[in-house]
C-alpha cells in the first residue's frame, strides 16, 4: 500500500499543472480573440491589447511552480522518489488543490476581465493604466492560492 | 466555448465605434455652410469610397453598404439580423408592388443587397407568384397587389405592407434569443404604432384604418392607443404617460420634429447598454443601428443644408449619436 502515496503527491503535482495550465490556456485564448479583433482595425494597439492577452497566462506559471516544489519534494526530480506513505501523499494532494481549482477559475474569469478591458484600449487607448486594473484584481486570488499551496507542500514533511 | 463566439467579433467593433461619429463632429457639419462643403468633410472624414462621386445619395449608399460587408465579415448567422434588415425588404416589395400595378419601371427606388434582390422581388410581383416570398411577406402582398390594382389606394397599399413588417419584425424579435434583438423589435413596433396614433389623429383617419395599419405588441395597448388618437392629441398624450414611452408625451408637447426625433432617439435608447456588453452579438446589432442612425442623421443634416434650412431647425432634427 505505501507505493500508493506517491501515486497521490504525484497526483497533485499533475492537478496543480493541468488544471491551472487550462485555465490560463482558456483565459489567454479569450483574451487573444479579443486582442485579434482590435488588432485587425488598429496594428498600433498590438503592444498594450498584447499585455493584455498575456494577465491571464501567470496562473499557468504558478501551477508550474508548484508542481516543480511537489516534484523536487517527493525526490522525482532527484532520480529517487521518497517513501511516501498514504496520508502524506494525500496530504500533498491536498495541497496542491488550491493552486488548480482556483488557478483553473481565475485564469478563465481573468480572460473574461482581459477581454472586457480590451474594449476600453480599443476605444480609450490612454486609459490603458486603469484598464490593466481590473484584470489584474482577479490575480489577487490566484496569488493567494499560489501562497497556500507553496506554504502547504513545503511544510509536508517527507 | 460557444458564448465566446462573438469576443473577436465585439472587439472588432468595439475599435470601429472610433470611428462613429460623436456629438461633435455632428456639431462640426452643422456648423458648415453649404451642401458642399458638408461632403468634404464627411470625405476627409473617410465618407466615401476613393471611387464615390462628391454627390449625398452616392456617398450615404457607400457608407451602408460598408457597413453591412463589414458585419456579414464578422458573424456566420446572419438570421440575427433579420429585425434590422427587414424594412428594407418591405421597402422593397412596396416598390415591386408599384412598379408592377403602375407598369412605370425604375430602378432607383429600390435598395440595393437585400435578402431577396429587388429584381427578383420585382419578377415575383410580376409573375403573381406570391407563394415564392417568405411566409411573412406572402398574403400581404398578395392582398396589398389586389387592393392597389382594384382600389388604386397607395396608402391602403403601404399600410398593408407596413403592418406586415412589423409583424415580421415582432415574430422575429420575440425568436431571438438575445435580449438586445426583443428590446429592439418591441420599441421599433411600440414606436411605430405610436407614430401612426399621432399622425392619424392629425389627419382624422378612422378607427377601422388605425386598427388596419397597427401591430400588436406587449408595452402598448393598441384598442387604447387607436382610441386615445380618436379624442385627441391631449388624450394621446394622457395615455402614454402611463406607459414606458412617457418621453414621446413630452416630445409631443413640444413639437411634431421633436416627436419624430423622439421616435428615433427611444430605439438608441433601447441599445445603448449593449455598449457595455462584451460577449453577446448585442454590440455588433447596437452598432449596425448606430450606423443607421448615424447615416440617417448624417442625411437630414445635408437634405437640411440642400434647402438652406435655418440652422436650429436642423438641429431640432438631429438624432441622439450612440457614441
Amino acid at each position: 500500500m505505501s507505493e500508493l502515496g506517491i501515486v497521490y503527491a504525484l497526483l497533485g503535482a499533475a492537478a496543480a499543472v493541468l488544471l491551472a495550465g487550462t485555465g490560463s490556456a482558456i483565459g489567454v485564448g479569450i483574451a487573444g480573440q479579443a486582442a485579434s479583433g482590435v488588432v485587425t482595425e488598429d496594428p498600433s494597439k498590438f503592444a498594450k491589447v498584447l499585455i493584455m492577452q498575456l494577465l491571464p497566462g501567470t496562473q499557468g506559471i504558478y501551477g508550474l511552480l508548484v508542481g516543480f516544489i511537489t516534484l523536487s519534494k517527493i525526490g522525482l526530480l532527484g532520480g529517487g522518489a521518497a517513501d511516501i506513505d498514504v496520508k502524506t501523499g494525500l496530504m500533498i494532494l491536498a495541497a496542491c488543490l488550491p493552486i488548480g481549482i482556483v488557478g483553473l477559475l481565475s485564469a478563465i474569469s481573468q480572460g473574461k476581465t482581459s477581454a472586457a478591458a480590451i474594449g476600453i484600449v480599443a476605444k480609450k487607448p490612454e486609459q490603458f493604466g486603469k484598464a490593466m486594473l481590473f484584470p489584474a484584481m482577479v490575480e489577487t486570488y490566484a496569488i493567494l492560492a499560489l501562497l497556500i499551496s507553496i506554504l502547504a507542500v513545503t511544510a509536508i514533511q517527507v | 466555448m460557444a458564448k465566446n463566439q462573438y469576443t473577436y467579433a465585439v472587439a472588432r467593433i468595439r475599435a470601429m465605434e472610433v470611428s462613429l461619429f460623436s456629438q461633435a463632429v455632428i456639431d462640426q457639419l452643422l456648423a458648415c455652410k453649404d451642401e458642399k462643403q458638408c461632403i468634404s468633410l464627411l470625405q476627409e472624414k473617410g465618407w466615401g469610397n476613393a471611387d464615390t462621386p462628391a454627390d449625398a445619395e452616392a456617398i450615404l449608399t457607400c457608407e451602408r453598404e460598408k457597413t453591412w460587408k463589414e458585419v456579414k465579415g464578422l458573424v456566420d448567422d446572419m438570421s440575427v439580423f433579420d429585425v434590422v434588415s427587414y424594412p428594407d425588404l418591405f421597402h422593397n416589395l412596396k416598390a415591386a408592388i408599384k412598379v408592377a400595378a403602375t407598369g412605370e419601371e425604375s430602378s432607383d427606388i429600390f435598395i440595393s443587397d437585400t435578402k431577396i434582390p429587388a429584381e427578383e422581388m420585382l419578377e415575383i410581383v410580376k409573375n403573381k407568384e406570391f407563394s415564392r416570398l417568405p411566409d411573412y411577406m406572402a398574403n400581404a402582398a398578395e392582398e396589398a397587389y389586389e387592393a392597389l390594382l382594384h382600389t388604386h389606394d397607395g396608402q391602403l397599399c403601404d399600410i398593408i405592407i407596413d403592418r406586415a413588417a412589423l409583424l415580421a419584425i415582432y415574430a422575429a424579435g420575440r425568436k431571438a434569443k438575445d435580449a438586445i434583438i426583443r428590446d429592439y423589435a418591441e420599441s421599433t413596433v411600440a414606436v411605430a404604432d405610436i407614430k401612426i396614433a399621432v399622425r392619424s389623429q392629425k389627419t382624422a383617419k378612422s378607427l377601422e384604418f388605425m386598427k388596419r395599419a397597427m401591430a400588436e405588441c406587449d408595452s402598448i395597448s393598441v384598442d387604447a392607443l387607436c382610441k386615445a388618437a380618436l379624442n385627441g392629441m391631449d388624450a394621446i398624450q394622457e395615455y402614454l404617460e402611463g406607459t414606458a414611452y412617457k418621453g414621446g408625451a413630452e416630445a409631443l408637447r413640444e413639437s411634431t420634429s421633436a416627436f419624430e426625433c423622439w421616435c428615433d432617439n427611444r430605439i438608441i435608447e433601447t441599445i445603448k447598454p449593449q455598449l457595455y456588453n462584451p460577449f453577446t452579438i448585442g454590440p455588433i446589432v447596437a452598432y449596425v443601428l448606430a450606423r443607421e442612425n448615424e447615416i440617417k442623421t448624417v442625411r437630414i443634416i445635408l437634405t437640411g443644408k440642400q434647402n438652406a434650412f435655418p440652422d436650429d431647425s436642423i438641429r431640432e432634427r438631429v438624432r441622439e449619436m450612440y457614441v
